[in-house]
């Protein structure tokens, strides 16, 4: 699979370009897209389509302009300049049309807690101008889907973080939309929760025949559900791609971490210089990230080198590159690096409530 | 209109699942009428008064007399007899006393003689209500005292009669429609204003605008939600208020029909005000510290409390344009003086205008987007 992408570090103004030779149905496009906040430019001329029945991620950390771009694309914030167009209508010229096939999960839950589940189902069918015979059928349909048939009645404020979320991926669903748009759906679940709304979005996608677009900073999410990634970062789209191709797109297939004791300033230089080494880079607490296109190799090579400078070897785990690596390659920076931005005020949970 | 309804439905089923913003907007006012309105509304008793006799003569005791017929009636003050007046003076100005008489030797003499007969009051004015009761206690009783004791044929003196177009009213009666407007005005305070703020800090709106949903549809849905629960509010506290207050106006058919007007259009037009106020507002931190200066500004210059008649002339203007001012006149023609719907015609036309002009400027101002 070949990168989509003018890729490579200090990218700009990436275009995502697709195959002629295969015509694609373009549930989503987004040309030259900006968003700027006075002299902040938010988002910078981006450009992709996401394809019909396609899980498409935009990945990036914290204020990288994921969500930014997803508020445009859903007719939250008004876009500076560039089109985005959402099953053919342009999102800035007829906004309406595009709510009414748009499916949008915030960030934040906003599902009211004094409300029961299907009562906030009900409201949000209600505000899509659903008929009533239509509104009671899809709701059964919808809590079937979701899991929450016996909580129906259940206040939402008595369930888990788990449970809410896929409260607001059902009342997202209520009106049958045609593209979905998710932001960071995961944020703030454990690891089991986590896993039961990516089975529960790949099960919704394959049954309702949905393009899902979802924006997260979890490498393994985007992993595992998405068909296509795009990686933003400081607004910029840097690399767009199926998970497999962008991590073969990154010079070596495999990961050495190794942690050292009482190792020589020069070691990094020196680990650079072993057989099909791309890249080293120094975490700190001796601890050493290794790229290289020979796993096996290359490890045997690291051990001789450490018992020949009398360096002792704490911890040593080989992998297969990662999207994190894949980011590191484009950024030249990790996710994790990035501190949470806040732009404007947020109001806390409510005192007991998750 | 049906999205206009999902919106009501919404606020409706929250607020009746949380009562609590009932609770609160009606406690306030409620405790506002029933410590105020027993804090003021009640005359002087028992205050101390000191009396010293230097005089000792028969019109000296007929001041004595006059002072235990005040103690065994009226109780304005109960006498207590000095027989030092610069202790009783000194007694004043520590607090021990809220007033003293002192009669002066030779006072029986010169009543006698006719010739400038005085006593002295001496009043602690410090307490301007304590002070003016016992000035106006002792005028009239001096003024029994000069009545001769032989009544001439013909009176020569121009008498005041005074006629009272309603029962006595209790400043806690008085107080009612102050407390009505005040409930109504919590009311879109915190079911109103901070509950816009906090949904939409919370990302509640964000789910909102995200439909197909109309910016007016938006509007008018938000407004009327907040304003049915004041008028809900509003309705349980006339109730309330006119049980506690003893009004039994409320219980005439067409007062109670121009009582729910007047409740429908001050919820409707205090609630217009509110959503200007915040309509551009994000941080639920902003209403929290203007409340407290808006409720002053509105409720205290309405007429609630104290006649408008009485304000400076710049107080008088803030009163003037005061939708509070208007609906507490309203509520006072309706509950007090059970004046027909004639008299409250000014107060909707007002209320009317001021909702229309409010909600007029605040729907521009009402972003479709984040």
């Amino acid at each position: 699979m070949t990168s989509e992408l003018n890729s490579g570090k200090n990218a700009s103004a990436v275009v995502a370009v697709p195959d002629p030779r295969e015509p694609v149905a373009k549930a989503i496009e987004v040309e030259h897209i900006v968003k700027k906040y006075g002299d902040f430019t938010a988002v910078d001329d981006v450009t992709f389509f996401v394809k019909e029945e396609e899980i498409f991620g935009l990945l990036g950390p914290n204020g990288a302009g994921k969500s930014t771009l997803i508020r445009m694309m859903t007719t939250l914030i008004p876009i500076t300049a560039g089109v985005a167009r959402i099953a053919g209508h342009d999102v800035q010229k007829d906004p309406d049309a595009v709510r009414r096939v748009i499916g949008v999960i915030p960030q934040a839950l906003t599902s009211d807690l004094d409300l029961t589940v299907e009562e906030n189902l009900n409201i949000y069918a209600k505000l899509y101008d659903v008929p009533a015979e239509k509104r009671h059928k899809g709701i059964e349909e919808l809590l079937e889907l979701v899991d929450l048939k016996k909580w129906r009645t259940a206040q939402t404020k008595t369930l888990s973080g788990g449970m809410r979320r896929r409260l607001e991926i059902a009342r997202g669903l209520v009106h049958s939309p045609r593209m979905f748009f998710l932001d960071e759906p995961t944020t703030g679940l454990d690891p089991v929760s986590r896993v039961a709304v990516w089975e529960m979005l790949t099960n919704i996608k394959s049954q309702r025949q949905l393009t899902i677009l979802i924006t997260t900073h979890y490498m393994d999410e985007a992993d595992r559900l998405c068909d296509r990634i795009a990686i933003v970062d400081h607004g910029k789209l840097v690399a767009l791609d199926n998970p497999a191709a962008l991590k073969a797109s990154v010079p070596g297939s495999n990961v050495i971490e190794a942690q050292f004791d009482n190792a020589p300033p020069d070691w990094e230089q020196q680990l650079h210089q072993l057989a099909a080494v791309t890249s080293v880079k120094h975490e700190g607490a001796g601890m050493y990230r290794v790229l290289t296109g020979d796993g096996s190799g290359t490890t045997t090579q690291l051990v001789e080198a450490a018992v020949h400078a009398g360096i002792t070897i704490k911890s040593l785990s080989v992998q297969n590159t990662t999207l994190d690596d894949v980011f590191v390659h484009y950024t030249g920076r990790q996710l994790r690096d990035e501190l949470q931005k806040s732009y404007s005020f947020v109001m806390p949970p409510r005192p007991g409530q998750s | 209109m049906n999205r206009i309804l999902a919106i009501v439905e919404r606020e409706m089923r929250k607020f009746f699942r949380s009562p609590a913003l009932m609770m609160v907007s009606m406690i306030f006012p409620l405790v506002q009428l029933i410590v105020l309105g027993n804090a003021f509304g009640g005359k002087i008793k028992d205050a101390r008064m000191g009396l010293v006799d230097q005089d000792g003569g028969t019109q000296a005791l007929r001041i004595r007399e006059a002072f235990d017929s005040v103690r065994a009636n009226i109780r304005t003050f109960e006498p207590i007899y000095y027989r030092d007046d610069k202790q009783a003076m000194e007694d004043v100005r520590n607090g021990k006393l809220e007033g003293a008489v002192i009669i002066p030797p030779q006072y029986s003499s010169h009543v006698y003689e006719q010739n400038h007969p005085r006593i002295a009051l001496i009043v602690d004015n410090s307490d301007n209500f304590m002070s003016a009761t016992l000035e106006q206690e002792m005028t009239d009783l001096t003024n029994a005292l000069n009545q001769p004791v032989v009544e001439p044929r013909l009176l020569q003196q121009t008498a005041l009669q005074i006629v009272e177009l309603y029962p006595y009213i209790e400043y806690m009666k008085f107080l009612l429609p102050g407390s009505i407007t005040l409930a109504i005005f919590m009311s879109v305070m915190i079911g109103g204003g901070m509950l816009y703020i906090d949904d939409k800090a919370r990302g509640v709106h964000e789910g909102y605008l995200v439909t197909p949903i109309t910016k007016t549809e938006l509007v008018l849905g938000l407004n009327a939600s907040s304003a049915l629960k004041a008028i809900m509010v509003g309705l349980v506290i006339s109730v309330i208020g006119s049980l506690l207050a003893g009004v039994g106006s409320l219980f005439n058919a067409s007062t109670a029909l121009g009582l729910f007007v007047m409740i429908v259009l001050t919820a409707v037009a205090l609630n217009t005000m509110m959503f200007l106020l915040v309509v551009r507002v994000d941080d639920p931190l902003v209403p929290r510290a203007i409340f407290g200066i808006l409720n002053t500004l509105l409720f205290f210059p309405s007429g609630a409390v104290y006649p408008i008649q009485a304000f400076p002339w710049w107080l008088r203007g803030i009163a003037r344009v005061d939708p509070f001012s208007f609906a507490v006149h309203g509520f006072k023609s309706l509950l007090l003086k059970e004046a027909g719907f004639g008299s409250i015609v000014p107060d909707i036309a007002y209320l009317t205008i001021f909702a229309v002009v409010t909600l007029s400027i605040a729907t521009p101002l009402f972003k479709r987007t984040l």
